[in-house]
């Protein structure tokens, strides 16, 4: 009986989470696969007609291939965003946690205010039209990377400390200057925490919808974000597309879950609780 | 021999090995695109403006903002959408930490389980529970109408609609949250429990008097967590309700888009002004009162 209790609650619970968890997921897929006439039911009964690939067909023609384009905008926004966050958060995290200076105070609470204060949208618009970056991919970058930077920074920080300063000495008598250090010995050390950094930050920016919505505007510049909102409206006769265009939107942070849970777990508890 | 090379080296090849330069980069990134527009809008909220020229026109935005019924609106809601949000996933998210810390089977597979939404996409999630809220065809009222109620229209009910995207934002928040507690639970050591048994502390005791002390930390975090990102949420209510019907489900974030679209781009920044200070006078004194909260321990 003592056994008994702790299996029993936990086939309970999993029942509940299954219902409110992943029924929504499911009924993502199940919609996906119908045809349009079975989709605009919006139930849950089995399709009649299978159609996955008709409709992943469908969905990627629409207006002129728009999806390909939208994945690879995200997919170059994503990759180079992540790998600006990383080299800059660590260099900020690092000489903050290793040489106390007047500045530290000042740049914790600019880490701070980074977390908490919402951009202000219209006069980041107006700015980047003055330096040329709006509209462009490579503003989005930057946007990215000044909007993530803060939670990078703390990362890397706490992450720092824990990493002995005799590696810092015995590489300096070796001769390594500071960028040396930094990038041969110091770098690779912080692995896991860069680990945890890129996956969260790439699913974070990969989610992104307000930011593209703002300063990337234009159908050459779509995001995946920005396609499932155009097709909302487009769509909404056309159910059985639009849930397969979020199924293709949700896979690659799926993909990533799936491979790296334990750092993202790891990484947004972390980043949270030294918040 | 070792020594004397310490004393030589470093000294001579470059100050500190810690050079200030590597701030460098990533200040001048944040303090463009960040720093920059954020005292720009302390100037431009006062202005009328069309990001060609702009009129200063003093407080005349923010006075709009407490006298345009639909601009207060949006400002109450920002509150009510923040507190409620902020509430659940603290109660709800303690709970299920505990329940996820107990004995029970399945651990790993259930936090997995809770904590995958916070990953899918906003958007994704705004749009599927748009369609199954929907009145008569939603799976949500069509389960209802199986058991003999009429569900009313989640998203189209003007007194409704705001707590169903709220329900939505805290089935979204609420596993990392729980993620959260248990890292804070599990850090309890055990013999507090055991020696609270032995003195005969019944259940709810111990919960009051050991977990939730200690749990703290953890509270602290995910409230102001949640509490920063309801005031600033956005994605999810402009998915789901666009603000509608009328202006019942509008925020501070969705009037600052709205307003944005329809070209008064110096009453936009007047929101993105107020919605600062909103969060500067709501979030501190939470912060404040749970440092002090911590010392007392």
């Amino acid at each position: 009986m003592k056994q008994l209790r702790p299996a029993i609650l936990g086939c309970i619970t999993l029942v509940v989470f299954c219902v409110i968890f992943v029924v929504p997921f499911f009924f993502i897929a199940l919609q996906a696969v119908k045809d349009r006439q079975g989709s605009s039911l919006l139930n849950f009964s089995w399709p009649s007609e299978t159609q996955l690939w008709q409709n992943l067909v469908d969905v990627v023609q629409a207006r002129d291939y728009q999806l390909l384009l939208a994945y690879f905008n995200s997919t170059v926004i994503t990759v180079f965003s992540v790998t600006g966050l990383v080299i800059f958060a660590a260099m900020v995290g690092y000489v903050l946690q290793r040489r106390p200076s007047k500045w530290n105070k000042y740049v914790n609470f600019a880490v701070l205010a980074g977390l908490m204060i919402p951009p202000a949208v219209v006069p980041t618009i107006w700015l980047l039209q003055q330096i040329g970056l709006f509209k462009t991919i490579h503003g989005m970058i930057l946007i990215e990377i000044a909007y993530n930077l803060s939670f990078s920074i703390l990362l890397y920080r706490a992450f720092i400390a824990t990493v002995p300063r005799d590696l810092d000495e015995a590489a300096r008598i070796d001769g390594a200057k500071p960028l040396q250090l930094f990038f041969r010995v110091i770098l690779p050390l912080l692995k896991p925490v860069t680990v945890t950094n890129i996956v969260v930050q790439s699913i974070a920016i990969f989610n992104d919808f307000t930011n593209p919505l703002y300063y990337l505007p234009g159908k050459d510049n779509v995001t995946v974000q920005l396609t499932l909102y155009n097709f909302q409206s487009q769509f909404s006769t056309q159910y059985h597309l639009l849930f397969m265009n979020i199924l293709l939107v949700t896979i690659p942070p799926l993909i990533v879950f799936i491979f790296f849970n334990k750092q993202i777990v790891e990484g947004m508890t972390a980043g949270a609780v030294k918040g | 021999m070792p020594t004397a090379q310490i004393e030589k080296k470093p000294r001579k090849t470059s100050g500190s090995p810690y050079p200030l330069w590597f701030f460098l980069p990533a200040g001048v990134i944040y303090g463009v695109l960040f720093l920059v527009p954020t005292f720009a809008s302390l100037y431009f909220s006062l202005t009328r403006w069309n990001l060609f020229n702009s009129t200063f026109i003093g407080f005349e935005n923010f006075l709009s903002f407490v006298q345009e019924p639909f601009l207060i609106k949006g400002l109450i809601n920002t509150v009510i959408f923040a507190v409620s949000t902020a509430l659940l996933k603290t109660i709800i998210g303690l709970a299920l930490g505990i329940l996820l810390t107990s004995n029970i089977r399945m651990r790993g597979l259930l936090r997995t389980i809770a904590f995958f939404p916070i990953l899918v996409s906003t958007i994704g999630i705004g749009i599927t529970f748009a369609v199954m809220m929907h009145p008569t065809r939603g799976i949500i009222n069509v389960s209802l109408e199986l058991i003999g109620i009429d569900g009313p229209g989640w998203l189209t009910d003007p007194t409704l609609a705001l707590y169903s995207v709220a329900f939505v934002e805290v089935w979204r928040g609420v596993g990392l949250a729980s993620v959260i507690f248990i890292a804070g639970l599990v850090s309890i050591p055990r013999d507090y429990y055991e020696a609270a048994r032995i003195d005969g502390a019944t259940k709810w005791q111990q919960f009051k008097r050991i977990t939730l002390p200690l749990v703290q930390p953890a509270t602290a975090t995910v409230m102001i967590l949640s509490f920063v990102y309801g005031l600033r949420s956005f994605e999810l209510i402009w998915t789901m309700t666009k603000g509608g019907p009328g202006f019942s489900s509008d925020v501070i974030a969705s009037v600052i888009y709205k307003q944005y679209q329809a070209g008064f781009y110096g009453l936009s920044t007047a929101g993105n002004v107020i919605l600062f200070i909103l969060i500067a006078v709501m979030v501190m004194p939470l912060v404040a009162y749970f440092n002090r909260r911590e010392v007392d321990l």
